[in-house]
């Protein structure tokens, strides 16, 4: 009698290679150039494409069955929060703010990473990083779904949380994450991924996460920690992902060296000038705060960052140039960008205000060699002024950095009291620069910025009214009509915290719920 | 270096001046008055005077600074494209060679801002 001998099930190295490498075919009908067509015109050459060691051993069945459990685990967790009211937990209703920064400058950025992975993974003849930016791509729109899903909670009760992904293709100060993302998106899939996997995901991710997931902890908001919980094991992931990807370029030619150093100092700047937002978040806008902007970048960069760069300096990566900088800018930026937004808060989508006394004190002790000597004054001012009812708006739209789209606020190295001023000239055309970093960025690849949609001046051509607008009707308000092109509730969802409904809303909600009367 | 590209890379400008509707942009920044926290853009007439971008729209956008009632236009000095440069107020903007997208500093000897603080 034959023996019915029980198949072997796959061992998890077999299965392992049956599932990612395994997956992988030769083209025949059309030649391999064609199907990839963005595998060489950046420059970078790979030879073999068996070298890229997995940095994760998974398998997509696998990557289901983790991911699913935690999903469970976070909308269980959401319910519980909806359901007993959580939002009335938070320390302030100021907080509320950094929620809305992070929902409309921070998640639709993750769908957009969603899509960057997924081409980046159709795109590389690899099967190793195709089938890693495979997973990374679902990771982030999970983590796009999970991040709203988390903060929909808020808009039953609060302002400003309505319509984000409209806004992100409007508003003047969304246009910095997201020409971000639209300037990695825009390059070859190589860029990307120094780009987005390695100098985003890996070197400023930490201060990206950390200081808005702390932020929330510190906060009451537990809709959000464990949205960052949840998300925290594929952030570990992503970040290994970005180093593979970029020692692996370095190990495939020589000549990829000098190509990815430029990408790396490239990237380092645009992601250090879009953190200026969370920079601002951490000093003004938590009302218990983490530590200082100044303090996480000492942590998270300079400490951590040099370890990285320590390590990579055996391919001869070298720390980027804007570094220099950075040591100076760390004691500014945040005073800088919330100064910004505080004055422009007749246009933005959440709540401003000026720090009272405590925090004056709070911000002097962290910053001891900047706050008194150079904001101070100018904040007292203005909370003097607020006090008179003589709030300060800007009434005219700034100048933009043709780069990092972000107004002209940053100073001179080496002087705080002037504003610093790049400017370029590409085909008889000038171009103005917030910086040497961004000048330098321009001057790389000025057919590229020179096409900037640049919010002003979008404004200034026309192209920022409601369908059927009249700009040259009598009475015509183009401040309303540029808010209600973004969608923006005037008068709700903007100007200061203080006699917001906002504010109200919450104090009266609160206080059902621990008083008698 | 110019842009990697997988085909030929041209594209106009966003912002040429054609695209303006007959206005042209110029940037104007306040030395030592960071309270104004960037330059400000405008967007005007190639034929409108200097003197009326004195008069007229400075007032209304630095205006809530307390230094500004001290401002003494005869005092002031001008830099266009970080070099010095003199305006003439009666002539216009076009007349006086201000191209689009031109970027002027003012500075108002004297006058540092809150408290000297160049805020």
């Amino acid at each position: 009698m034959d023996m019915n001998v029980k198949k072997k099930k796959l061992g998890l190295k077999e299965k392992y290679a049956h599932m990612t490498r395994g997956l992988d075919w030769q083209t025949t009908y059309q030649p391999m150039e064609k199907v990839f067509p963005q595998a060489t015109f950046e420059g970078i050459k790979i030879h073999d494409w068996d070298k890229w060691e997995d940095p994760f051993r998974l398998t997509m069945d696998a990557y289901w069955k983790y991911q699913a459990e935690k999903e469970r685990k976070l909308y269980a967790v959401l319910d519980a929060f909806a359901q007993n009211n959580g939002h009335l937990g938070i320390t302030d209703a100021r907080y509320l703010n950094a929620v809305k920064l992070f929902l409309t400058g921070i998640s639709p950025l993750e769908y957009v990473a969603h899509r960057g992975f997924a081409a980046a993974g159709r795109n590389f003849p690899g099967v190793g990083p195709r089938v890693a930016c495979l997973m990374q791509s679902v990771d982030e729109i999970r983590h796009a779904q999970t991040q709203i899903h988390a903060i929909s909670n808020y808009n039953k009760h609060y302002d400003g949380f309505h319509d984000f992904k409209h806004m992100l293709e409007r508003v003047w100060y969304l246009s910095v994450p997201k020409s971000f993302f639209d300037d990695a998106f825009s390059a070859g899939p190589f860029e990307w991924m120094i780009a987005i996997g390695f100098s985003f995901e890996y070197v400023l991710t930490n201060l990206l996460f950390v200081p808005f997931m702390s932020g929330a902890a510190y906060n009451g908001d537990m809709a959000t920690v464990t949205f960052g919980f949840s998300a925290q094991s594929d952030e570990a992931r992503h970040m290994t992902l970005g180093l593979e990807c970029i020692k692996f370029m370095l190990e495939q030619d020589p000549d990829n060296l000098p190509i990815v150093q430029k990408w790396i100092d490239k990237w380092a700047w645009r992601g250090i000038r879009v953190l200026s937002l969370v920079g601002m978040m951490m000093d003004y806008m938590l009302p218990k705060r983490v530590m200082s902007w100044k303090e996480a970048w000492e942590i998270y960069f300079e400490q951590n960052g040099g370890a990285l760069f320590a390590d990579l300096a055996r391919y001869g990566i070298k720390v980027p140039d804007c570094l220099t900088q950075c040591s100076e800018d760390k004691e500014h930026i945040s005073h800088q960008t919330w100064a910004t937004f505080y004055q422009y808060g007749g246009a933005a989508a959440f709540h401003t205000w000026m720090p009272n006394d405590e925090e004056m004190d709070w911000l002097s002790a962290k910053y001891p060699n900047t706050f008194d000597k150079y904001y101070r004054d100018r904040f007292t001012h203005w909370r003097d002024e607020a006090e008179k009812g003589n709030r300060f708006y800007t009434n005219t739209l700034p100048m933009l950095c043709q780069v990092c789209q972000i107004p002209m606020i940053f100073t001179e190295p080496g002087d705080p009291t002037k504003i610093c001023y790049r400017e370029s000239e590409y085909e008889g055309e000038k171009y103005h620069t917030c910086s040497d970093g961004c000048k330098h960025i321009f001057d790389d690849e000025p057919e590229k910025y020179s096409q900037a949609w640049l919010p002003v001046h979008q404004i200034y051509q026309g192209n920022c009214f409601p369908e059927g607008t009249d700009p040259t009707a009598e009475g015509f308000d183009p401040l309303a009509a540029v808010l209600d092109w973004y969608h923006f509730n005037n008068g709700h969802d903007n100007l200061d915290f203080e006699g917001s409904r906002d504010q109200a809303n919450f104090a009266a909600w609160r206080g059902m719920a621990t008083k008698n009367t | 270096m110019a842009v990697q590209a997988l085909k030929d890379y041209k594209f106009p400008p966003a912002d040429s001046q054609d695209k303006f509707h007959g206005g042209q942009l110029l940037y104007v920044g306040w030395d030592d008055h960071l309270m104004f926290c960037a330059p400000f853009a405008y967007c005007l007439p190639p034929s409108m005077p200097f003197s009326e971008l004195c008069e007229k729209f400075m007032p209304h956008s630095f205006g809530y600074h307390p230094d500004w009632k001290s401002v003494d236009f005869s005092k002031v000095t001008w830099l266009k494209s970080g070099q010095p440069w003199q305006p003439d107020m009666s002539k216009t903007l076009a007349e006086q060679g201000l191209k689009h997208k031109d970027m002027l500093r003012f500075q108002t000897p004297g006058l540092k801002g809150i408290n000297g603080s160049c805020s």
